[in-house]
């Protein structure tokens, strides 16, 4: 695909494929997740043929997320390493949530917020994974005792649970911040938009060109 | 004669619908006196014919617990303990084990999916299995260990304590098969008084610490014992003390519901009131100016 003038690519269609397959089934699981855990939402499951397969496809689910993120993570993990300057952008997150982003210091490939959702989502993902294969009682019940089995349970419900939240902020910081989206969709993002938000990772490209 | 009254539900698992509770259905209990008992498995082969149930057959294991454990097709077991007792000598403890029919049932609460579970009015806790899911959250819900998942069809099964039976006035099958009354069936309060009169005996046998098993953590049972050491349950092949349904359950399937519900719409009102007070944060003409700047200039 050419590269329309004054746009940067942020990310590569190999890249725009993994993140997909990773939401898709980061809202698979929270729907088919949330069937199973509050009565109220028990009509979910009919999203997936009724409690049976609800109960049945939900690990599946959770296991090509597992791949897939662990290639996510791969690739994304240099750029979300934590540095200074993370720090002082955090200090300045007030002006940022104003909109007001010239009182915050220059930002990379990634702000702190953006490294901080990397992160949550990589350690609840580990957390909801090793956890779930506990109560995959289908093929695993014999390998693990009853209160273990609990512990695993809440666990899981509770890493679920802030890992939707983190999906909620990560999803609302996407809309809120104009002109990210089209970088997860069409894999790039003006220059604009790489000025007002990301001014080092900008300079860097331009350099790199 | 027919008591379809006991068919009526107190309680559904998962299920935001109060059945109706007007009525004073007669609560039922089954006693088991473990001091009469003399391990023949009559209950055993009454409850497999009952019930249909053909279990494979299995090892032996050591012991004289035939099959080794509950199973999707074995609803109750004879458990065998060789226990020494203070004074040195041996007693055969025989404890019929099954599912206890909590008055607050573990399994009950655990169950996500709408009607798996229910309790009726009678006390009787049941699986409905066409609902059940597969999941296996009653196994992690019960504080005695009795549900199991069975790989034929990945449906939990336990005793029924033979609602189907009790429904037509009949006693449980168990109960009908004991050859010397060790199980006997009805009211809770004609159990109970029943149970008074043996402990009494034991009493006077030289069982001092006989009494009634009917555990208050889980807020009585509809299956109770006998037992001559009513101070030591847990020497009857491991029956729980003191049983109570567990804090994770309990937090898991309690506070926190409501909670974690909360919690996400709280996060979603925050972002909601976040766009109404501070707006989209939209790319301004003159970044795009800069920005295509900082582009060419390195070019």
């Amino acid at each position: 695909m050419r590269q329309p003038p004054g746009t940067l690519a942020r990310y590569t269609t190999a890249a725009r494929i993994n993140h997909w397959i990773t939401a898709g089934c980061l809202i698979l699981l929270a729907l088919s997740g949330m069937a199973l855990f509050h009565p109220s939402l028990f009509f979910l499951s009919s999203l997936f043929g009724g409690g049976a397969y609800t109960r049945a496809i939900h690990p599946w689910f959770g296991s090509v997320l597992l791949i897939s993120f662990a290639l996510l993570f791969i690739r994304f993990v240099r750029h979300n390493l934590w540095n200074r300057d993370d720090t002082r952008w955090m200090g300045a997150i007030r002006h940022v949530l104003a909109n007001d982003e010239e009182h915050a210091p220059e930002v990379g490939r990634y702000n702190a917020g953006q490294k901080l959702v990397f992160w949550a989502m990589t350690l609840l993902i580990l957390v909801l994974f090793a956890s779930g294969l506990v109560i995959w009682d289908t093929y695993f019940f014999g390998y693990t005792t009853i209160e273990q089995k609990r512990i695993a349970q809440l666990l899981h419900s509770l890493a679920a649970v802030a890992i939707i939240g983190v999906w909620i902020v990560h999803v609302y910081a996407a809309l809120w911040v104009r002109g990210s989206v089209q970088g997860m969709t069409r894999g790039v993002v003006s220059a604009g938009w790489s000025w007002r938000h990301h001014r080092k990772w900008l300079r860097e490209s331009a350099q790199r060109r | 004669m027919a008591d379809f009254q006991s068919l009526d539900i107190r309680r559904l698992s998962a299920s935001t619908e109060v059945p109706p509770n007007i009525r004073d259905a007669t609560q039922v209990a089954k006693l088991i006196d473990v001091s009469r008992c003399i391990g023949c498995k009559a209950c055993q082969a009454a409850c497999m014919e009952w019930n249909d149930l053909r279990d494979d057959i299995g090892y032996f294991e050591g012991s004289y617990d035939n099959p080794s454990d509950l199973t999707p097709s074995s609803w109750t077991l004879m458990r065998f303990t060789e226990w020494e007792n203070p004074q040195g000598n041996l007693e055969w403890l025989i404890r019929k084990d099954g599912c206890m029919h909590c008055a607050d049932p573990g399994c009950l609460k655990a169950c996500p999916s709408p009607g798996a579970i229910v309790q009726y009015q009678n006390g009787i806790v049941d699986f409905i299995s066409e609902n059940c899911i597969g999941c296996g959250y009653c196994i992690k819900g019960c504080p005695f260990n009795i549900p199991r998942l069975s790989q034929a069809d990945q449906k939990v099964y336990k005793c029924t304590l033979c609602s189907d039976r009790v429904a037509v006035g009949q006693e449980p099958a168990c109960a009908k098969a004991c050859p010397t009354g060790a199980i006997v069936f009805g009211t809770k309060s004609d159990m109970t008084a029943w149970a008074g009169e043996r402990i009494e005996d034991l009493k006077s046998r030289g069982f001092d610490q006989a009494g009634l098993y009917d555990p208050p953590g889980v807020g009585g049972t509809h299956v109770m014992y006998v037992l001559h050491h009513a101070d030591t349950p847990s020497i009857y092949a491991g029956l729980p003390d003191n049983p109570h349904i567990s804090r994770l359950v309990q937090a898991w399937k309690g506070m926190m519901k409501p909670i974690a519900m909360a919690g996400l719409a709280f996060t979603a009102v925050v972002g909601f009131v976040h766009w109404i007070a501070a707006g989209p944060n939209e790319v301004q003409p003159e970044d795009e100016a800069k920005g295509r700047d900082a582009l060419d200039d390195k070019r």
